[in-house]
């Protein structure tokens, strides 16, 4: 499979794609947005890479991908259970409600 | 002519992720996360990276989204999702970053002009190489991802172990 896509315009996909994500990081208070926020940058980061990789032929950039997708999956694991303490503690999942420690 | 499904793809990843962060209800913005999802997949099989195209199917859009899909059945937000309220950010809250943010990019908008580009041959890498590249040189970057895999699971069980707790305490204390 052989393509003429320049790395420029993968990066900056990467590009675009992880700004979409610090947007909906800083316009939502929702934190089930926020972490999918959050996976949508990860998965940005891990498009740069893939874009490098293939702009090489260098397996790294793959390899680079897994350990980013392990990332997000540790992250989005432990985000989601804390996103239900959240729920349990103010019965809301807006982050603005929950400005102070030990509920 | 492979150029051209990836502009297309690309398109589509950028839209359903535009929607994805502009949707009021949970369950909407993850089907269109799904969409952009199978879009990037698209675009590594596009780019020569097939292995990471299935990856990037069974483990984002597959278990990912499914765990999003459970947080929020158990959240039982309603219709509309928790909030409905959009924050209106003070102007001059923005204006900080913005500016440095703004330099950084015209700094990259800058060394992207100048480069003139080159088009490449993409070719495949196949799992086989990812895999031994995997395996050889980067063993040390796998015992630290199982690691922190082992502390999310620690601490996703630990956190989920005490709410459980609280919860059944709390339902039978109700029910008496």
């Amino acid at each position: 499979m052989n393509s003429q896509i320049p790395l420029e315009h993968g990066m900056a996909l990467a590009a675009v794609l992880l700004l979409l994500g610090l947007v909906g990081v800083l316009v939502r208070r929702d934190a089930v947005f926020i972490l999918l926020s959050l996976e949508i940058m990860l998965n940005a980061a891990g498009l740069a890479f893939i874009a490098a990789g293939a702009r090489w032929a260098q397996a790294d950039g793959q390899v680079m991908f897994l350990f980013i997708l392990a990332v997000a999956a540790a992250e989005v694991s432990i985000g989601l259970a804390l996103v239900l303490w959240l729920y349990h503690w103010h019965k809301t999942v807006d982050i603005d409600r929950a400005r102070s420690l030990r509920g | 002519m492979v150029t051209l499904p990836f502009y297309i793809a690309s398109a589509v990843a950028i839209a359903a992720t535009f929607m994805v962060i502009t949707r009021l209800n949970a369950v909407h913005a993850l089907l269109y996360l799904v969409v952009s999802l199978l879009a990037v997949a698209l675009i590594f099989l596009l780019l020569g990276a097939p292995f990471a195209a299935a990856l990037e199917v069974v483990i984002y859009a597959g278990a990912i989204m499914v765990l999003f899909v459970f947080v929020v059945m158990m959240l039982s937000m309603g219709p509309h999702g928790a909030s409905e309220k959009w924050e209106k950010p003070g102007i001059s809250a923005w204006i900080g970053p913005g500016i440095l943010f703004a330099v950084l990019l015209a700094e990259l908008l800058y060394v992207f002009g100048r480069t003139p580009y080159v088009p490449v041959h993409v070719a495949e890498v196949t799992p086989r190489q990812v895999g031994a590249r995997l395996l050889g040189p980067y063993l040390l970057g796998v015992e630290l991802v199982s690691m922190l895999l082992l502390v999310g699971l620690t601490g996703a069980f630990h956190l989920a172990y005490h709410l459980g707790k609280r919860e059944t305490q709390k339902g039978a204390g109700g029910s008496r």
